[in-house]
């Protein structure tokens, strides 16, 4: 099977570099069988690359130790679940599983799109193939997973401990698949460039593609972030590292385009902006995985210095320039068809949206990268951390929230004072409301006063919207408000499931802000011994310790410690947190002893149990509790983001006007029809 | 040392053994301490201590987690480095030292990396200020843009999609309708 899996990484490379070539000269050319032949090749290099997958996990499931990725990655022992995680738990099964996916997406696109949207195929499948082939010569020439060991071991080396976890099952391949995914949007730009036809209809074609990509983000950046929580044991689940920024870069730059290219759609502008953010997400997504790849930043992420990192830093210099040289050539093309009227208008507050976001995503980079940038220039060594993000960010992000609520309010093309009096008063009442209410609470800190006060103006906003459209379906078709808001979520979903999106957003904003309040500390306690720790929201909770027992599991020694917890001296619940000595086949220890957190969850506040560790051998324990606010709200807001998001992308549902070059006039959003009057 | 006599140093000793012993009667050895990561010493009340906290929050740990030292010592509970830097804090308060005297010996002996925000001066001051900079200049043409776009907007004759025989009765009752919509 290894033989027939680096058979198939080869044959994907031919084919993948034929796919490329055929795919440019017969676009280019206008010959139909070389286009017909790109077509083909998309679907033979999906194929070729299943069979590696393929091979790669029978070779897993088989213990096929012989396989240097295997032996390093899995061992005998380890369960079934985290088995098909291996795939892509380390360097070379991970560029495997992207080729793979991407080389899906790519036949995908080639099967699905619709016909109208034909001409830019030929361009898309030579764009898939080309990125597929480089992750796959990444693969043959310095990274391959089919490479052999020189003997074959009794037993792996085990998974990294902290990767035997669900959320690691599921955290990455989403946020691949996110990474993955912008290649399609990536590819119909680089069409619609190479092909003139530059219009809204490659817009089209990209929109699902983009909103599928953000989505896959969205997912991924929640999934790390409670991977981060409840596996690494330090209490919180965002510490702006390298990596995490690596994410959400192309996470702000598609939110950007998500709210952009609604103008585009509905007035023809931005043509150049919107084709800017698809490219540079792109280009950022590639980033990414070059930081994770190359060791170029410390980061607990990172994968192993390798020599992968020159293969992506030379793709990304060629792929900019590239784009670069393409995009500017085309600029006296990408002309607005429509005027800006007024700077109160949608359009003007998402242009304002758009800096904002384009404005996070710079300083996040900005940061990430400094460290770097100071040694080359001063030769001084620094270090970038959480101080510093929250200090440029967290003003950014509450200015971005505002524009949140801001957006909806104001309507397209020109607003009148009137209707900004009638639009912002209930919203802002809320807010100026939430605020008093916060005060009087006795909440000072400056930072959470902001992000639930305004979020409390954005909610008004939300709110106000759905009230407005129901009071109109109820108006006109006499549909009850229940109904009403149903027929509004199906009729007009991007709308709608955007608003619910924006629900998302305040709910993550407030539970950030709940951080601000968290408690915490250490105790050392015998069987029986209790701690207390007075929370935030004014109760005491009382940690008792039971004790501690030891036992053995499938691939591990456990050490656990069984805590009873009392709120106010009533009973709540227990917790259990352990320490986790890993074990091959053979007994062997395989990683140096980990931590299993204890987590109480619930809608005010998580308590968070770390077991440290045992004085003298004894059952005497050093324990870490810590009470942290909110944070079920950051889950639950990732479970509405991710709703939200579901109702944008689910197909059908909204017409949505397209400002095509040939349509005359610019268009306002609403359409009405005039009756005769009685 | 001096002071105490060889009768009090036994009584001391044996207090402290039979406190030990006491402890490990009381809280009972386990199978396989091995298995439970690295030994840990009693908590104390500098631990916990809030201003100790807060100077470690400050300072990176030097294991290359990029985590500080508060963070990394009580994250895993198995950096060898943390526990370390940990004493080296508590050692520098314990002489009296103010918390920006601490920080400025952990600078002085391992460099600005030691922070985990770089000190705002002199190139520093382009990492915290660039990107404020960048936003407002950005923020400047776009205005400066917006302006431009809807002078020439207003010097080119409105087009309507509305047939041009709309009567000002029917183009009112079309902004009575906007209205109701935006009502």
């Amino acid at each position: 099977m290894p033989l027939l899996g680096h058979l198939s990484l080869w044959v994907a490379f031919l084919v993948g570099l034929w796919g490329a070539i055929t795919g440019f000269v017969g676009g280019a050319r206008g010959r139909g069988d070389l286009q017909q032949s790109a077509r083909h090749a998309t679907f033979a290099l999906c194929g070729a690359l299943a069979v590696a997958v393929l091979c790669l996990e029978v070779a897993i499931f088989r213990h096929d130790f012989s396989l240097q990725y295997v032996a390093s990655r899995t061992s005998r022992n380890l369960p079934t679940f985290y088995l098909w995680s291996a795939l892509y738990s380390g360097q070379e099964g991970s560029l495997l599983f992207w080729a793979a996916v991407l080389s899906l997406f790519g036949a995908l696109v080639q099967a699905l799109t619709s016909r109208r949207h034909r001409a830019y195929l030929p361009y898309v499948a030579a764009v898939t193939s080309l990125v597929a082939t480089f992750f796959i010569s990444v693969m043959l020439f310095a990274a391959n997973p089919f490479q052999r060991l020189p003997f074959t071991p009794l037993d792996g080396q085990g998974m990294n401990p902290q990767l035997q976890n669900p959320g690691m099952v599921f955290h990455p391949p989403m946020l691949y698949l996110g990474y993955i995914s912008i290649t399609i949007p990536f590819a119909f730009a680089i069409a619609a460039l190479l092909t003139k036809k530059l219009d809204a209809e490659w817009l089209v074609a990209v929109r699902k593609w983009a909103i599928l990509s953000w989505l896959f983000l969205s997912i991924g950046l929640i999934l790390g972030m409670w991977w981060a929580y409840v596996e690494l044991g330090w209490g919180g689940y965002w510490a702006w590292d390298p990596v995490e920024n690596a994410a959400l870069l192309p996470w702000l730059v598609l939110t950007a385009f998500l709210h952009s290219v609604m103008i585009q759609e509905k007035r023809g502008m931005l043509k150049k902006w919107n084709l800017a953010l698809i490219l540079g997400a792109w280009l950022l997504s590639i980033f990414g995985t070059f930081l994770t790849r190359s060791g170029v930043i410390a980061s607990v992420h990172s994968f192993t210095e390798s020599p992968v990192g020159h293969f992506f830093l030379w793709f990304l210099l060629f792929a900019a320039a590239a784009t670069a040289v393409l995009y500017v050539t085309r600029l006296p093309l990408l002309e607005a068809e429509a005027k800006l009227e007024s700077m109160v208008s949608r359009e003007a507050s998402f242009l304002f949206n758009n800096l904002l976001l384009i404005g996070i995503a710079f300083s996040v980079l900005w940061g990430t990268l400094f460290p770097i940038l100071s040694e080359a220039v001063k030769g001084t060594k620094i270090t970038v951390g959480p101080p510093f993000f929250n200090q440029v960010n967290v003003p950014l992000g509450l200015a971005l929230l505002a524009m949140t609520g801001v957006g909806p309010l104001i309507a397209w093309r020109r607003a009148s004072i009137p209707n900004l009096q009638r639009q912002f008063a209930v919203p802002l009442t809320t807010g100026v409301f939430v605020l008093l209410i916060l005060l009087v609470a006795g909440v000072r800190d400056f930072g959470a006063l902001m992000a639930i006060s305004i979020g409390g103006f954005v909610l008004g906003t939300v709110v106000q919207e759905f009230a407005r459209g129901a009071r109109a379906r109820h108006r006109q078709y006499g549909e009850p408000t229940p109904y009403a808001i149903v027929q509004l979520l199906a009729r007009n979903r991007r709308r709608y499931g955007g608003y619910i999106v924006h629900v998302a957003i305040v709910l993550l904003f407030v539970a950030f802000a709940g951080m601000a309040f968290k408690t915490e500390t250490e105790a050392t306690l015998r069987p029986g011994e209790s701690a207390e720790l007075k929370g935030r929201d004014g109760h005491v909770y009382t940690f008792t310790h039971l004790g501690i027992s030891q036992y053995n599991a499938l691939n591990r020694q456990v050490t656990a410690a069984l805590i009873d917890v009392r709120r106010d001296g009533k009973a709540i619940g227990r917790l259990r947190t352990e320490k986790r000595q890993h074990v091959n086949a053979l007994g062997n220890k395989t990683f140096e002893p980990s931590t299993e957190v204890g987590i109480m969850s619930g809608l005010r506040v998580d308590l968070y149990v770390v077991l440290a560790g045992l004085v003298n051998g004894t059952e005497q324990a050093v324990f870490r509790f810590t009470i942290n606010p909110l944070v079920w709200w950051v889950w639950f807001g990732g479970f509405v983001l991710v709703i939200g998001g579901l109702i944008v992308l689910w197909p059908g549902g909204a017409p949505v006007a397209i400002k095509g070059s040939k349509a005359p006039f610019a268009q306002a959003g609403y359409a009405v029809k005039l009756e005769p009057q009685a | 040392m001096s002071d105490i006599s060889r009768r009090g140093f036994l009584a001391a000793a044996l207090a402290t053994a039979g406190a030990v012993i006491q402890d490990t009667v009381r809280a009972g050895r386990v199978y396989d301490p091995d298995r439970a990561g690295r030994a840990q010493t009693p908590i104390t009340a500098a631990d916990n201590d809030a201003r100790i906290q807060a100077i470690e929050k400050k300072l990176r740990c030097t294991c290359g987690c990029g985590l500080d030292i508060y963070t990394c010592r009580t994250t895993d509970f198995q950096c060898t480095y943390s526990p370390g830097l940990h004493q080296e804090v508590l050692r520098l308060t314990g002489r009296g030292k103010t918390a920006q005297q601490v920080i400025d010996e952990f600078v002085a002996q391992y460099g600005q990396a030691a922070l985990m925000a770089p000190p705002k001066r002199g190139f520093n001051l382009a990492g915290y200020f660039v990107p404020s900079i960048a936003i407002i200049a950005a923020a400047a043409i776009l205005v400066r843009a917006l302006r431009r776009w809807t002078r020439e907007a207003a010097a080119v004759p409105v087009r309507t999609t509305l047939p041009p025989t709309a009567t000002p009765e029917e183009l009112e009752r079309l902004q009575r309708e906007l209205d109701r919509l935006d009502a």
